[in-house]
């Protein structure tokens, strides 16, 4: 949302430079996201003062100057003004400058004396007609002072970040009225209240003021300042009426009368033109009204500035007045060229089937009957409160006009434009609200500034209301304000923050000597869509009494039954394990290309990326992938992520795996290592064994060897959790091989807590203690033996075979068994290798003797060679 | 042999023997001449000894003088420079100490986790625990149960990923808010870090998934003015103690909404280009519990008041990094990922 500061001042009286504005409506309002002077094509001038003035030599109307600009140093200037004179300050565009007529200063001679930029009149920066002379700057800026800076000429644009729930700030007037709240200022031309919502003989007033406003708006709006004593005094006269008491407030809510015209009506006609409401759900309200003899053209400047301060572009008086209700008041508006209106009449309905518009954007739009039109008498004529049709669209040659003014209900706008994937300023402003209320005081406002720079006489408006909005007061306890703050706020402060933003505002009857028990009644104003409960106006106190103004003092605490999720505990143990490791955790897309078996996004960002990976490996070997293709082939990456699967309940099956990539050098190379040797298998299983062990601390790891095509499954208490296996990559010549190792560590429960509604409070657990640890045993006072085996051992036989049976035979002494060495090749027998065992015994209370080593060792070798035929290696 | 010719070797033997003694610069080449010189195995003052008995006999005497002699020189010499090697330390080993080390690789964590577990550090401090959920969720837990009107502008701020008609990528982690609250009583100090998803388009400033960490508080008596201090004291704890302040906003799932923003670290809230020319800097969003939430979860939201707020910490590795795409979290480049360990 686009705001002009100049446009806004003429709101509200306040003294703040545009930054500070910022500030204030950020802290108090909403975000300002930024600020942009919307002269920026005068940053390049300066101020620059006229330090000596001659008459050129060679000519008579010129004048050769000697200036400051604040470089340092005088520059030589050539000026034609007749008004230039020395120890003057003017705006100086140096050499280089692109002027607002596109024209860049250069460095030129001038009947032969060199002119080193510019010194500029009022319509050489754009700033008016003015072209007889220079202009001439009453300010003290030295000189060297941006322009800009120095003189307020341009508005600046503010861009406001508002939230979907504040609709009602999408106006100037409605920031206006924040602001004014936050200054404890009134705003001009516009009672503070909604207070037509609930006082019904208010409707005439309101309309009195609207026309002594709208008497005063034509000044105004060209720039003077409205005499706002009158408005002020009729507004007090609306306001005072608060004072009552909340019996009279309750009561007048309850019997607001009908506006004196239309109300209740689904028809009316204006100006010959029939307007029946048919879709009152599509058009809680439609309010209408005929101009006849306009005269389409150029807006005025004033109305053009709004228009193209707040970003858009001037088309035409009409439309641009249109456009300025809706940024100045937030009620959008659409104007319809009478002549090309079947009937005349005007009828807001359902689209039916296959009823096809051509849209003011010259798109064709295919209808369906969930949409809301207007229709003439024949066929749709506009999208309702997106955007006209082309067809009746206003144009030039327009005399008669039909300006609609109508309220669309937020739902049917929003499901509507997302359907034809539009999106206007007023369909923005529909879907989130609009106040239903003031829809004929802006149809009036509308119609005066209409043919004030159009021209035309209206006739006399329509306004069809057929079921007029229900007012229900809220309660607001005043304990509650202090519960949900945790501060208290005097009643009498929360009363009046919420007056000074239009809230009507009324004790309970009888408690306001309640101490404790205090109670007050609020009517939010009609354009607070957002306010329906009791916590929407506590937010309200604490926003207007100020954030910063709370305490922030800790407080003490009671200390939360949540238990720490294990998985987080452990995934930071893997994370730091592996990191020590050498490897580099990585966070990717868990995105991969379709395949069967995999779960799919329903509307995927891009039809390759359209499926949730099973396995984190899909994810590290796409990540290894790239980095192959930046030529890097040291890669070692982990991840400890989600992983989905298919399921047959709603949602997929997740769990979170680790996972790791190896690939390239096993160690940094290093001069007395220039080519480390690359990974292989062996570090892919230590790898796997080191996340096991600390994933699954003193649980049984097994990895098992071919398990499911891997290289091995790794099994934790007989159960797989996962894999080791060789990658296959999209990888170049020179990329070594890569292992993955994956594990899961945990399933994710995604099924329901409790129904909707409702707690399933789990049995809280006491605080564990610590974990199970294996107990400590006594270090060896006894020297061990030792004994070297090597053994032929056949290239088909597992090792594991041999070292089963070497201890089951070995007897309770032994204390490490460690295979050290495997030769393959030269002088062994043919399909048989030598494996080598590193037996150590160990008797605890005293040293072994050699014959009980070597009795060992022959036994051994007989059983080996009973069980597997495998005998002791000889050569 | 005759006797001039051994008297000739056992000279030449000592001469050489000073020679190969005082090269040796480093212990094992020292062994080396020891072996070469008196081996007893094949030294040459052990073969120059072999051929003194085959001297005639009054030649023998001088030869065996001139052979001790060599023997005692070179034994002096050894010890000599091995006294010296001994003493004169690691330079004498003629090691070129500014050569490289030998290094294991390095890892590292992610700088997203890095900044993960800083914040999960300061409000382990303030008596938070860690709780996850499911990425992939229902409707109801990501939006029905946390007050997101139906067909709402609102929604607009979460472009979701759907997986079927009612269930979808979790957009923020604030489901776990209601699993936890349906699932354990007051009081609650959790920490919710996780992955979330949006529809957004990888540009340099989004990314389809990225994490988030929410923080949840629920008690009897629990304030605005607690989520204020709460996170006043994180804020100053994780950015130092820098000015902050809280804007008005918009969650649906809390109310009253704040965002909080912190001083620019970059300007010092002067107004650069890292923080727009606002001199602030927005850190996280917060608010107070909105009652539909508790009622969602079958919590008494007369009784039960609570505070919550969610940050992007991926946001936070970005700024303190100065890193200019957030696709290089994602890239999983080991070059920026080797460059950040450091």
């Amino acid at each position: 949302m686009n705001v002009s500061y100049a446009w806004l001042k003429a709101f509200v009286d306040f003294d703040l430079e545009p930054r500070e504005l910022r500030d204030v409506l950020t802290q108090r309002v909403v975000t300002v996201d930024d600020v942009v002077p919307l002269r920026a094509d005068l940053a390049p001038i300066i101020v620059a003062k006229v330090v000596e003035c001659a008459p050129h030599p060679d000519s008579d109307r010129l004048s050769v100057t000697r200036v400051d600009a604040g470089t340092g140093e005088l520059l030589d200037v050539v000026c034609g003004a007749p008004n230039v004179k020395a120890g003057r300050s003017y705006p100086f565009a140096p050499v280089g400058t692109t002027m607002p007529n596109g024209m860049t200063i250069e460095r030129r001679k001038i009947r032969g004396t060199v002119s080193a930029g510019m010194l500029c009149s009022a319509r050489e920066l754009g700033l008016g007609d003015e072209h007889q002379g220079i202009l001439e700057l009453d300010v003290d800026a030295s000189p060297g002072t941006p322009f800009l800076q120095a003189v307020p000429v341009g508005d600046t644009r503010l861009v406001l970040d508002v939230n979907p729930n504040r609709p009602d700030l999408l106006s100037h007037l409605g920031v206006a009225r924040e602001l004014a709240a936050a200054l404890g200022k009134g705003t001009r031309w516009l009672p503070r209240t909604g207070a037509r919502d609930f006082l019904g003989e208010l409707t005439r007033e309101q309309e009195t003021m609207t026309r002594q406003l709208l008497d005063e708006l034509p000044t105004a709006l060209a720039g003077e300042r409205l005499d706002a004593s009158a408005i002020a005094e009729a507004v007090t006269s609306v306001v005072g009426k608060e004072g009552e008491g909340a019996v009279s407030l309750i009561e007048a809510v309850r019997t607001m009368p009908d506006r004196p015209r239309h109300r209740g009506a689904a028809e009316g006609e204006t100006g010959g033109v029939r307007v029946v409401l048919e879709d009152a759900q599509g058009s809680p309200r439609y309010c209408g009204v005929v101009i006849r003899g306009v005269k389409v053209g150029p807006s005025p400047r004033w109305l053009a500035d709004r228009i193209t301060a707040v970003g858009g572009r001037p088309i035409n008086n009409v439309v641009d007045a249109t456009n300025y209700m809706l940024h100045g008041f937030g009620q959008p508006m659409h104007a319809f060229d009478v002549q090309k209106l079947a009937g005349p009449a005007v009828l807001v309905r359902r689209a039916r089937a296959g009823e096809r518009l051509v849209t003011l954007d010259g798109v064709e739009r295919a209808l369906t009957p969930a949409m809301t039109v207007i229709a003439d008498a024949e066929r749709a004529q506009a999208l309702a409160g997106i955007m006209g049709g082309r067809d009746s669209e206003v144009t030039e040659h327009s005399a008669d006009i039909f300006l609609e003014v109508a309220n669309f209900d937020p739902r049917l706008t929003r499901s509507t434009r997302r359907a034809l994937g539009m999106s206007t300023d007023a369909s923005y402003r529909f879907e989130r609200g609009v106040d239903v209320e003031w829809t004929p005081f802006w149809l009036t406002h509308a119609v005066a500034l209409i043919t004030q720079v159009a021209g035309g006489a209206a006739a006399e408006d329509v306004d069809l209301y057929p079921e007029p909005r229900a007012t229900t007061p809220l309660r607001l306890r005043v304990a509650r304000i202090a519960r949900v703050l945790g501060a208290p706020i005097a009643a009498q402060e929360a009363i009046a923050l919420l007056r000074s933003i239009g809230f009507i505002v009324e004790w309970v009857p009888g408690t306001e000597m309640l101490h404790g028990d205090q109670e007050l009644m609020v009517v939010p104003p009609s354009w607070r869509v957002d306010i329906t409960q009791e916590v929407d106006l506590i937010e309200e106190v604490a926003r207007l009494h100020g954030f910063d103004a709370f305490s922030s003092e800790l407080r003490p605490f009671r200390v939360g039954t949540v238990p720490d999720a294990p998985i987080e505990l452990l995934a930071s143990r893997i994370r730091a394990t592996l990191a020590n490791t050498g490897l580099f955790e990585v966070r990717p897309m868990p995105f991969v290309s379709g395949e069967e078996g995999h779960v799919r996004v329903r509307n995927p960002l891009a039809e390759n990326e359209a499926f949730l990976r099973r396995s984190i490996i899909e994810s590290l070997t796409k990540r290894a992938e790239y980095n192959l293709a930046h030529m890097q082939g040291d890669v070692r990456l982990f991840e400890i992520g989600n992983v989905f699967a298919p399921s047959s309940g709603r949602l997929p099956h997740e769990e979170v795996r680790v996972g790791a990539l190896i690939m390239g050098a096993r160690r940094p190379p290093h001069f007395t290592e220039p080519k480390p040797p690359p990974f292989d298998e062996w570090d892919a299983k230590g790898l796997a064994e080191l996340i096991a062990e600390t994933a699954f601390p003193r649980r049984d790891v097994e990895l098992v060897s071919g398990e499911g095509g891997a290289l091995w499954g790794v099994h934790v208490d007989g159960r797989s959790v996962g894999a080791v296996a060789r990658v296959a990559l999209d990888a170049p010549v020179w990329a070594a091989a890569a292992f993955g190792v994956e594990m899961t560590l945990e399933g994710v429960s995604s099924a329901d807590v409790a129904p909707p509604g409702r707690a399933s409070p789990r049995e809280v657990a006491g605080p564990r203690g610590p974990a199970p640890v294996a107990p400590f045993r006594a270090l060896p006072v006894t020297p061990a033996a030792e004994f070297d085996l090597a053994l032929l051992v056949p290239n088909d036989m597992p090792v594991a075979q041999v070292e089963a049976v070497l201890r089951r035979h070995a007897g309770e002494l032994l204390e490490r068994l460690a295979l050290f060495d495997e030769f393959r090749g030269g002088g062994l027998p043919a399909g048989m290798r030598s494996v080598a065992w590193r037996l150590t015994f160990r008797h605890a209370e005293r040293t072994l003797r050699d014959k009980e080593v070597t009795g060992r060792r022959e036994k051994l070798l007989r059983a080996l060679e009973e069980e597997l035929g495998v005998r002791q290696r000889t050569t | 042999m005759t006797l001039n010719d051994l008297l000739d070797a056992a000279r030449s033997l000592e001469r050489d023997g000073r020679e190969l003694i005082a090269r040796a610069a480093r212990a094992d080449e020292l062994a080396a001449a020891r072996t070469a010189l008196v081996g007893r195995k094949s030294g040459r003052l052990t073969e120059l000894m072999k051929s003194v008995p085959g001297l005639p006999a009054d030649a023998r005497r001088e030869a065996g003088a001139a052979v001790n002699r060599a023997k005692e020189t070179i034994e002096a010499a050894l010890s000599a420079r091995e006294a010296e090697l001994r003493s004169s330390g690691p330079a004498a080993l003629q090691l070129d100490l500014t050569m490289p080390a030998r290094r294991v690789w390095r890892g590292a964590v992610h700088p997203v986790t890095i900044v993960i577990d800083e914040i999960r550090d300061i409000f382990r401090e303030l008596g938070f625990t860690i709780a996850v959920g499911p990425e992939a969720e229902t409707e109801w837990y990501n939006f029905g149960a946390l007050n997101f009107p139906a067909d709402h502008p609102a929604m607009d701020m979460h472009d979701t990923l759907y997986l079927t008609d009612t269930t979808l990528l979790r957009t923020h982690t604030s489901p776990v808010q209601i699993r936890t609250l349906q699932a354990y009583p007051p009081p609650i100090r959790v920490l919710v870090p996780g992955n979330v998803y949006r529809r957004d388009f990888f540009d340099p400033s989004h990314a389809p998934m990225f994490s988030q960490i929410e923080g949840l508080s629920v008690d009897d008596g629990v304030g605005f003015v607690d989520l204020k201090a709460t996170l006043v004291h994180f804020a100053n704890r994780f950015f130092g103690k820098r000015p902050t302040r809280f804007r008005p906003s918009y969650f649906p799932f809390t109310e009253p909404s704040a965002e909080l923003d912190v001083q620019c670290g970059v300007c010092r809230g002067s107004g650069c280009p890292t923080c727009k020319q606002t001199g602030w800097v927005e850190i996280l969003g917060s608010g107070m519990v909105h009652p539909a939430v508790f009622e969602a979860c079958g919590v008494d939201s007369e009784r039960y008041t609570g505070w919550a707020f969610g940050m992007g910490p991926a946001r936070v590795a970005l700024s303190r990094w100065g890193i200019p795409d957030i696709r290089l979290l994602y890239d999983s480049d080991v070059r920026f990922l080797e460059q950040l360990a450091q």
